[in-house]
């Protein structure tokens, strides 16, 4: 039967879903709870330090992602930021042409607003990625029509950590504008689980929109922004007060704004540090896994740089992923899984589904995502316990492999 | 949630994609936990049975062995093994089952075909709705070994087919279709149409569909 642990250690395993906020971001947002809480719309003095510490933030991200401030919208969420993107360059564009070209890898706060346009009137092309989920800059490209007004890719994917070439697809999408003589199509990405660990100077990515957000950066929850190049046009989906350049109506959220734009800052700053570190914590519970537990996949790119260095996706083959989350949960460990048992469509993950990977596959994956709190000691903590827990559930499965 | 009325829970908390929590009972964490007679390696060899059924689960893909251990003079299940791919209400209702069949002495064959998804789920202290489905394979599989049973004991008669019947002809929907579709939560004809991935129903058809939803969900659900 399975271990029981002497002491249970809790280990976060699951920063993609969400990071815990950092210090450093929380005080940098605490004044503007209680003491400065003003409406940064109004003009006297309290509003205006609300409306300098906005300024500020803004200036700051600006200067992070190599953009100016006007560029910077606030939103309530990295999903809002994706609706804003897509929907708000459908709203101001659609006149000149009804397809947009995207993934079938996609987080669902794109899926589905592209799904909705499908229904009425637009085209859209998910363009296929490979059994490693990378997708292929030349397949991009050819499927831009005359009536693309949008190509939308996720930066990096938050089930399988596949890094697309972002920068690749954007020179590639201005070459095809001259060679056209056009403004289409727009250049969308969701960076929402790269910000961590990759450049964001939208100078290098030649994006025109892209989507972040607080809660995978250990920033507050419930604020996100869209960058926007200047001469791009959108319409808002929120109507109401001027705010953000009348783009997104509705008081500023301050504290909000201001950690984010601490949390990127700390982000960026230690990206290659902390990326090198996450990369051999994932390299050696990948290799230590393949040591110790027979029939296992690696799903997603190799480890390595098309990879985000604190994902591992892993599939156990014969048996499921709801049920390895449990036993897990028991010792403290807490990851997600792409099993249809999870899902609310008792679907498996469209992610890996995209991938071509059968659905007994995606049923005994689990996801780790790594960060800031983990550690080598971590792993040899869940070394100790993940064997067995595997090992029961396979003797309980009646799908069983030649050798156990 | 229905499944659950009267009941205290102090469980382990799963969320959906949505939000929604899923709970679990105490049953069936302990189930869960502590699964009762499933198949250990150090047995396959050693366990007489003379009945198995093997099942499948469409809706998740899913899937049970069952091995059945019976005395032909009493009709009686003495001893029962079983391997389960699935998740968490799954082996705990495969396991609960298992218990049901063998205590006081061994459940008999008519008995025992008599379980249903429902009884599996009042012992377990209910299922969130999502997962009631993970119930009906322990079940199934349980007819199936008995079936098996009676086939190998030649009594064909006894053996129950519940041979799926095509409802709508044009959509080549079978009543086994619209049992599914309600388990994993289908209440209208749409909802069933949206799982089955299928266009309109023809009128007449129609009727017959939505007869079959209010049969499941009466079954399955009040
Ligand atoms: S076995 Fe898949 S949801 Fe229960």
């Amino acid at each position: 039967m399975l271990p029981k642990p002497k002491k249970i250690k809790k280990i976060y395993l699951d920063h993609a879903a969400t990071t815990p906020v950092d210090e450093r971001v929380f005080s940098a947002m605490k004044p503007y709870f209680m003491k400065e809480f003003g409406n940064p719309s109004a003009l006297y003095n309290l509003g205006r330090t609300a409306q300098t510490a906005v300024t500020e933030a803004r200036k700051k991200i600006a200067g992070l992602l190599h953009a100016l401030p006007e560029n910077i919208i606030f939103t309530g969420s990295g999903s809002e930021s994706d609706n804003l993107a897509i929907l708000g360059v459908v709203k101001a564009h659609q006149h000149k042409g009804k397809h947009i070209v995207s993934l079938g890898i996609e987080h669902h706060a794109v899926l589905r607003p592209l799904e909705d346009l499908a229904k009425n009137g637009f085209a859209v092309t998910y363009v296929p990625v490979g059994k490693d989920g990378l997708v292929d800059v030349e397949a991009v490209v050819k499927a831009i029509r005359p009536e693309t007004i949008l190509v939308t890719i996720m930066y990096a994917n938050n089930e399988m950590g596949a890094i697309q070439p972002i920068a690749e697809i954007g020179r590639e999408i201005l070459k095809y504008r001259k060679a056209h003589n056009t403004i289409y199509p727009f250049w969308h990405s969701d960076a929402c689980q790269a910000s961590e660990y990759l450049d964001l100077d939208v100078e290098k990515l030649h994006v025109d929109l892209m989507t972040l957000n607080g809660s995978k950066m250990y920033g507050p929850k419930g604020v996100g922004m869209l960058y926007l190049r200047r001469g791009v046009s959108i319409k808002p989906l929120i109507l109401g007060g001027g705010q953000e350049k009348s783009r997104r109506a509705g008081t500023e959220n301050v504290p909000a704004i201001v950690g984010l734009a601490k949390a990127l800052e700390l982000a960026q700053k230690d990206k290659a540090k902390e990326s090198a570190r996450l990369r051999e914590l994932t390299a050696y519970f990948w290799k230590k896994i393949q040591e110790k537990i027979p029939d296992v996949r690696l799903n997603g790119p190799a480890i390595g740089e098309s990879r985000l260095p604190n994902n591992l996706n892993v599939t156990f083959m014969n048996i499921e992923g709801e049920a390895m989350l449990l036993y897990l949960d028991e010792y403290g460990i807490m990851c997600s899984t792409g099993s249809a048992c999870t899902s609310e469509s008792l679907e498996p993950s469209h992610v890996l589904r995209a991938m071509g990977m059968p659905f007994e596959m995606a049923h005994g994956s689990l996801r780790f995502t790594f960060g800031h709190s983990n550690t080598r000691a971590d792993i040899d903590y869940i070394l100790k316990y993940l064997p067995a827990v595997v090992a029961q559930l396979r003797e309980m499965s009646p799908m069983q492999s030649q050798k156990h | 949630m229905k499944t659950q009325k009267n009941k205290k829970i102090k469980s382990a908390d799963v969320r959906g994609q949505k939000g929604e929590s899923w709970l679990y009972s105490d049953v069936v964490k302990e189930h869960f936990f502590n699964p009762r007679n499933f198949m250990h390696y150090d047995e396959e060899k050693k366990f007489k049975f003379n009945a198995t059924g093997r099942v499948g689960s469409p809706a998740c893909g899913d899937e049970m062995v069952l091995w059945l251990k019976i005395d032909p003079k009493t009709e009686k299940i003495k001893d029962c093994r079983w391997r389960t791919f699935g998740c968490g209400s799954a082996i705990a209702s495969t396991s609960v089952m298992s218990e049901m069949v063998k205590e006081k002495g061994g459940m008999k064959l008519d008995d025992a075909l008599k379980i249903t998804p429902n009884d599996i789920m009042k012992r377990l202290g209910g299922l969130p709705d999502r997962k009631i489905h993970c119930s009906v394979l322990g079940d199934k599989a349980l007819q199936a070994a008995i079936n098996d049973y009676f086939r190998q004991t030649k009594q064909h008669k006894r053996i129950i087919t519940a041979g799926a019947k095509v409802i709508d002809k044009d959509l080549n929907i079978t009543d086994h279709d619209i049992e599914e579709a309600v388990l994993e939560g289908a209440h209208t004809i749409e909802d069933v149409q949206k799982r089955l991935k299928v266009g309109v129903a023809k009128p007449e058809a129609k009727e017959a569909i939505e007869e079959l939803i209010r049969f499941y969900w009466e079954k399955y659900f009040s």
